[in-house]
């Protein structure tokens, strides 16, 4: 009943015949699922990249007015800025400063802007029509004339060449962000306001100029084309200060500590569990922890970024932590031996020999941490952040508002047609802050790469 | 590694000096907090007020709601604490007394203007001519039906009524944590429900759960994606979101009568509302420029008729009511917990 060897090795050929072909075929399903996965994402993102630039971009240029204005003596009829007197205390000084300011707030600066359209236009606007013609320049704008002539009184009675934003609806008009059929009744421009854009557009007095007010202004309501990001931008940034500041040393130093120094037993167990546990915390919470404690027991200010950096800190902190501890175990323990062996203490050994090899990996994980806060929206809508602040905080105890935040605060404006836009906007900026800070991660971990 | 080091004590030292710095700081900036539906005001008022009085910061305005506006504001007196209260609906007594309980017991109230709700449905869509009693038989959860109450049986707006188009019921509506839900159910579900003698008062407002009532907890805008998805569906909006958005939106008709400044201003249009803003005693003589404030916003200029209040899309008072508010204010008369 015993097979020939020839036979039995005939059937094994079979065998690993039929084998191999199944296992080609899983090879190759396997491969395509990848490629349709991977092929997949990259649609995704670009999907997302493409719908956000399409909308963002134009933003960047905005319905800009170039006109002269003449600061009229007859308008602006204030008594001359004060000057310091010899023996003036600084108080009295002062107080005649904000009388003269206050004085100068008073003027109709509307009246000069209204002046310069009527002369743009070449006609004569009559008092019934100025409620159409206002509504094509910005209104903060007459805070911008005010602010010029207080700090350079000496423009009195001059003629200057001023670029002005126009208003929000003209912008929107303007770039085709409306239905241009709809009837009057549902366009925000009035017919008079419109007819007014074509012969402006026409004189080259209105025209599209890069928008310098998206980043050099604050939030507005009230004048909606000048809303700009600076607030929220500083907020991020001292948020980053403290977060950096606080979570880097506190994080790379208790990785360290638990890494090389630290007992191995059940409570340096517990921690680590924790520390990864902490890492999985939804940032919600964090915010809510904020609130409670920074702001209900420590009574710090509310819509501060200092309460805004605390309380991402505790989020980056498992992040950074986990990233070092990775990165020091890594090192390969050859290095440490060899520190001992020549007669270096622990702290030595650490310090000299493994945190130089680690740096690479602990600042890569840092910064990617830090990134990730600057990205953090809800834990800051909690602790007050999500206010309106008209205010370029000077301080981390200031009222602020923070860049992503300011992205939710845009896509809630009434006014879809122009805010769509410029929340794309504001969310290109935002990325691009993001994707540097990656590049820089990047770069870093190029430059102090050791290989062995 | 000296320098690490360094940073290291530097950057605590410097966090640590921060934090107790802030505490000993005064705040000398206007902190208000409530209804998202006199945000945009509100903060078109902050903004002018910083921008009129050199002297004083821009106050900083934020959202909540009503009830979480006012919940901030019954935290306690410290300048941690807001000092202003938006609300889109008079304070509650529960309200004054947990205020009392946390120490805030001079409550000024200051009544400022009028908000319209209007229902609104895609400009591409049908239009609708509705009543308070047509909103409730589309909404409710039990409606009588040969002498008993049944589970709402209307899927059809034309099944209520011959003269609404014939499409399926989806009604967008604002959630509870709205100041405008109150006046929905007060204004509409009631009036309605009274032309339905079957159901009981507190019935009125019980919503049907089959899905043909979406809530909406965030602001307008999301009501309207929500019609973006659902193109047949009618939102609950205030005149000003309306107002912003007439090239997307064609509003509903309430008993025949169109909402518009006017329409509201008078009374014919039925469904409006106050709006207050609750400013804290206690804070008074602290925070600068927080009586300068209620005065401006009171001010003709700021919310009188023609002023920003009317671009904004709400309704202004008249000048005597106006005139009573600002005397109620520098009276210091508060609200009291009885």
């Amino acid at each position: 009943m015993s097979l020939t060897i020839e036979q039995r090795r005939q059937h094994r050929l079979e065998t690993i015949e039929k084998s191999l072909s199944k296992r080609h075929r899983k090879e190759n399903t396997f491969r395509r699922l990848g490629l349709v996965a991977v092929l997949t994402g990259l649609t995704l993102v670009a999907i997302l990249f493409a719908s956000i630039l399409s909308k963002g971009v134009p933003a960047f240029w905005q319905a800009t007015l170039y006109t002269e204005v003449t600061f009229d003596p007859d308008v602006i009829d204030i008594a001359p800025k004060p000057e310091r007197q010899e023996g003036e205390t600084q108080y009295a000084y002062d107080e005649r400063m904000t009388q003269w300011l206050t004085q100068a707030g008073l003027v109709n600066w509307q009246s000069l802007i209204d002046a310069s359209l009527e002369q743009a236009l070449g006609e004569e606007v009559e008092p019934r029509q100025l409620r159409d013609l206002r509504a094509l320049v910005a209104s903060g704008e007459r805070y911008a004339l005010r602010d010029r002539f207080t700090e350079d009184p000496s423009l009195l009675g001059e003629t200057v060449s001023l670029k002005m934003l126009a208003s929000a609806d003209v912008d929107v008009w303007v770039k085709g962000n409306i239905d241009r059929d709809l009837p009057d009744a549902r366009l925000q421009l009035s017919p008079q306001s419109r007819a007014w854009v074509d012969v402006l557009q026409e004189q080259d007095v209105l025209r599209q100029s890069f928008s310098t007010s998206l980043f050099m202004n604050t939030d507005s309501r009230s004048s909606l084309a000048s809303a700009g990001l600076a607030g929220a931008f500083m907020g991020s940034l001292f948020m980053m200060m403290v977060v950096i500041s606080l979570s880097v040393p506190l994080g790379v130093s208790s990785a360290i500590y638990l890494e090389e120094f630290a007992p191995k037993n059940r409570l340096t167990d517990l921690i680590e569990i924790n520390i990864n546990n902490l890492a999985a915390v939804p940032s919600i919470v964090f915010g809510l922890l904020g609130a409670s404690i920074f702001i209900g027991y420590l009574r710090l200010p509310l819509s501060a970024p200092l309460v805004g950096g605390l309380v991402l800190t505790l989020m980056t902190l498992p992040t950074i932590i986990i990233a070092t501890r990775a990165s020091l175990r890594s090192i390969p323990p050859s290095i440490r031996q060899a520190a001992l062996g020549i007669g270096a203490s622990r702290v030595q050994t650490v310090f000299h020999h493994v945190l130089p090899l680690a740096l690479p990996g602990i600042l890569t994980g840092s910064i990617l941490g830090v990134a990730q806060a600057l990205g953090e929206t809800a834990p800051l809508l909690l602790i007050g952040m999500n206010a309106f602040v008209a205010n370029v905080p000077g301080s981390p105890m200031d009222q602020s508002t923070a860049l992503p935040v300011q992205i939710y605060l845009w896509q809630g404006n009434e006014l879809r047609n122009f805010f769509e836009a410029r929340t794309s906007a504001a969310i290109i900026v935002l990325l691009g802050l993001m994707l540097s800070l990656n590049a820089l991660a990047i770069w870093l971990r190029k430059k102090f790469e050791t290989r062995w | 590694m000296n320098v690490t080091k360094k940073t290291l004590s530097v950057a605590v030292v410097a966090a640590l000096g921060a934090g107790v710095s802030s505490v000993a700081m005064a705040r000398d900036t206007i902190q208000i907090a409530g209804s998202s539906t006199v945000l945009p005001f509100a903060s078109i008022v902050a903004e002018e007020f910083g921008n009129t009085y050199s002297q004083f910061n821009t106050p900083v305005v934020g959202s909540g709601g009503s009830s979480g506006g006012l919940r901030q504001f019954c935290q306690g007196v410290g300048e941690n604490t807001i000092d202003i209260a938006n609300a889109s609906r008079p304070i509650r007594q529960s309200e004054v007394e947990s205020c009392g309980e946390n120490g805030v017991n001079d409550i000024l109230e200051v009544k400022f203007g009028y908000d319209g709700i209007v229902f609104a449905s895609r400009l591409d869509q049908n239009s609708f001519e509705l009543t308070p009693e047509f909103v409730f038989k589309a909404a409710a959860a039990q409606l009588p039906q040969d002498g008993e109450l049944v589970d709402n049986p209307y899927t059809n707006w034309s099944d209520i009524d011959d003269s609404l188009p014939d499409q399926e019921i989806t009604l967008v509506i604002p959630a509870s944590n709205h100041g405008t839900r109150e006046v929905f159910e007060e204004r509409v579900l009631h009036a309605g429900c009274d032309t339905v003698a079957e159901v009981e008062e507190d019935a009125c407002n019980n919503l049907r759960g089959d899905g043909r009532i979406v809530e909406i907890a965030g602001d307008y805008t999301e009501t309207l994606a929500r019609l973006d998805a659902q193109q047949n569906a009618v939102g609950v909006f205030g005149l000003s979101f309306y107002d912003q958005n007439r090239d997307r939106l064609q509003v509903a008709t309430m008993d025949g009568v169109e909402p518009s400044l006017e329409t509201i201003g008078s009374g014919e249009y039925p469904v409006s509302r106050p709006l207050f803003f609750y400013v804290k005693g206690e804070h008074l003589d602290v925070i600068p420029g927080l009586a300068e404030y209620t005065e401006f916003f009171l001010n003709d200029m700021t919310s009188g008729y023609g002023s920003p209040l009317e671009d904004a899309g709400l309704i202004p008072m008249d000048e005597g009511e106006r005139q009573e508010q600002l005397e109620q204010f520098e009276s210091r008369t508060v609200v009291s917990a009885e």
